[in-house]
């Protein structure tokens, strides 16, 4: 069993009179444990596919498995619970609660689940320490670089340790080297289990992914694996920038 | 998301937008604040009067001329129209009976008083000795007007502290002889200062025997003629006694009025608390507007927060946690508006008494409950819209707005 089976998923919008199709007819199957970037033109629909793989949005037909559940006919509250527990998200403008510090950002989804303060304080203090912010601890996000932050948005995404990491182009509002480091960081949840998925529309980021879904006026055109290591995948630039 | 952790976060989410916060307590406050000022001065100028007519002593009964048809008190009861006479052997007569223990008979006018060249206008009242213990006025030195028949005019006065002062000064006013209108009273007494009650205050007055007054002012008749009873049980059957003698002597007819203490500060007891009430229903309506206040407030950090509220969203928020949280940072903010408003009418009611020293101005504690409860409910009641529009938001659409 796969941890993410999608089946015959649509999403419609309709503006107006018009109907836009986000999503046509998407079946996929992800791992635990895989590495995939969803790539394609502006307006194809990968937010759209992340948003609804996250559970912050429905299909307007189709299944979603999660883990072996249909979550979509969860009701609003059960699948917050399944986003509190399961879902890690990353965004692309970072999405950080400005007048709170990196530390309270990052305590955000244990206090929303319920965790005491005590244990929070322990778990928040130790993940800003693995993220090499523990100096930044007590500074607004207006204090920090963006890749600082973006850091802090994934210490907060993954703080709650789920099984699935969503990154909606999360290097998109840093420079090269920063992205990188930020790329580097998401592989290295990746490495230690987590599945990761990534929209990105840098070829270079893309190209380092173990899997590439290439996607085109809401369909997935293209599902590319491939079996070598990340590193070599690294080393051997497949575009050019 | 624990009840802890709702508080300190709607504490900080009110906190990060201090300037909407400040205006936002500042609205609630003065709602509340004009609520607890208003009806501090409102209750205060009912405890005034109260207070001014307990200065009459108690088991006190009041004849006045002419008829009041409804038995009760109402403004004419003040107007002395004179349909026939009161004298002071009506006054007399009522001493005899056996529930009265003090009668004081009282004719009132005004006249000019001068000694040693100084001339001022005064008010006299043409009184009996019992006229200081039903009052419970004090002496302060000399004597009070010498119990005697109240037809004899002895050419006696006991004046006020003001008067005194500002005719003798430094001297010595007992035994001094002064003039009043064309009469030459040699001064026996001088009242204590700030006796007061009824809107006449005792440090003004010049007090002489009934006679006297009657002679100076040319009259026979009488303002009122005040009555202490032997206790307070005895009021009711007193005023029964009284009214039989009174009428009695004028051959069954009814043309005087007999009122009690209690009734007219009832009534004015009456009067002035709906007063208070009215006030305070007119200053709650600003709790009214504030609470529309809070409501737009929170739509306004509702739209502010979109992103903020769609992120928490997707980091698993329940709708329900939202909820609590934009229903919790009303609440801080009215409460907030609530207290400040508490602390600032109280300071208000203090700077009306130390303005006005002899108005009691404390806000009753019904109006500062009611006034802190409202605005409360309000700010909760009107905080509901906002978040559940909050908890109900589209997580996708409200990640996309920045
Ligand atoms: N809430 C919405 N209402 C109407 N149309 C929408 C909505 N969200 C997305 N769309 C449409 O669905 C299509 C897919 O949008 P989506 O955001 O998934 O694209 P994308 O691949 O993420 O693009 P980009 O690379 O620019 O972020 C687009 O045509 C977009 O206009
Ligand atoms: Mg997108």
């Amino acid at each position: 069993m796969a941890q993410i089976e999608l089946e015959g998923i649509n999403r419609v919008f309709t503006l107006g009179d018009s109907e836009v199709h986000a999503l046509c007819e998407v079946a996929l199957s992800i791992e635990a444990g895989e590495y995939v970037a969803v790539m394609g033109p502006s307006g194809s629909g990968k937010s759209t596919l992340l948003n609804l793989l996250g559970l912050l949005d429905r299909p307007n037909s189709g299944h979603y498995r999660l883990e072996g559940r249909d979550v979509t006919t969860l009701s609003a509250d059960e699948q917050a619970a399944v986003r509190s527990a399961r879902i890690g998200f990353v965004f692309q403008s970072f999405h950080l609660v400005p007048r709170l510090t990196a530390v309270e950002n990052v305590a955000l989804p244990l206090m929303l689940a319920g965790v005491s303060a005590s244990e929070r304080g322990a778990r928040v203090s130790q993940a800003l320490k693995d993220f090499g912010l523990a100096s930044r601890a007590h500074h607004r996000p207006e204090e920090l670089s963006g890749g600082q932050r973006q850091r802090v948005a994934i210490a907060r995404a993954t703080i709650m340790r789920p099984a699935l990491l969503l990154a909606d182009e999360p290097t998109g509002n840093l420079d090269r080297a920063t992205g990188q480091e930020v790329t580097a960081l998401l592989e290295d949840l990746n490495a230690a289990g987590m599945t990761l998925i990534v929209v990105t529309h840098d070829p270079s980021m893309g190209a380092r992914a173990r899997r590439r879904l290439l996607m085109e006026d809401g369909f997935i055109r293209q599902d590319v694996r491939k079996p070598a290591s990340p590193s070599l995948a690294a080393d051997q630039p497949q575009t050019a920038p | 998301m624990s009840p802890a952790d709702t508080l300190r976060f709607a504490t900080r989410a009110a906190l990060g937008y201090p300037l909407r916060t400040a205006l936002m307590v500042l609205a609630m406050s003065i709602g509340v604040a004009a609520v607890v000022m208003l009806t501090a001065l409102g209750d205060g100028a009912r405890r005034y009067v109260v207070e001014e007519f307990s200065a009459l002593g108690a088991n006190l009964l009041i004849v006045l001329p002419g008829r009041n048809e409804t038995g009760g008190v109402n403004p004419g009861s003040f107007v002395s129209s004179t349909p026939r006479d009161l004298t002071t052997s009506d006054a007399a007569a009522l001493l005899r009976l056996a529930l009265v223990q003090r009668v004081a008979p009282l004719a009132v006018g005004n006249s000019e008083i001068s000694f040693g060249g100084r001339l001022r206008e005064v008010m006299v009242v043409g009184t009996s000795a019992d006229y200081v213990d039903i009052r419970g006025f004090g002496v302060a030195s000399g004597q009070f007007l010498p119990p005697e028949d109240f037809g004899r005019a002895s050419a006696v006065a006991v004046i006020g502290e003001t008067i005194r002062a500002e005719l003798f000064g430094n001297q010595n006013a007992i035994g001094r002889m002064i003039r009043l209108g064309d009469r030459r009273l040699r001064v026996i007494g001088v009242m204590s200062p700030a006796g007061r009650g009824l809107g006449m205050n005792s440090d003004e007055l010049v007090l002489v025997p009934v006679a006297t007054a009657q002679a100076m002012f040319n009259t026979n008749s009488l303002f009122r003629i005040m009555i202490e009873t032997r206790g307070r049980d005895a009021l009711v059957p007193a005023q029964a006694q009284v009214e039989a003698l009174l009428r009695a002597r004028r051959d069954g007819e009814l043309d005087f009025t007999v009122i009690t203490q209690d009734a007219v500060l009832g009534t004015f007891d009456r009067i002035l608390s709906a007063l208070t009430l009215g006030v305070a229903g007119i200053a709650a309506i600003s709790l009214a507007v504030a609470g529309i206040l809070v409501m737009n407030v929170m739509l306004v950090a509702v739209t502010q927060r979109t992103g903020e509220i769609g992120l928490l969203k997707a980091l698993g928020a329940s709708a329900r946690a939202i909820r609590l949280a934009f229903l919790t940072e009303a609440a801080l903010l009215s409460l907030a508006g609530a207290l400040s408003g508490f602390v600032l009418g109280h300071a208000g009611a203090w700077v009306i008494r130390l303005v006005f020293p002899a108005l009691p101005a404390w806000p009753p504690s019904w109006a500062v409950i009611a006034a802190v409860g409202t605005a409360l409910v309000t700010g909760l009641l009107f905080g509901v819209m906002p978040a559940r529009r909050a908890a109900n938001l589209d997580p996708v659409q409200a990640l996309m707005k920045r």
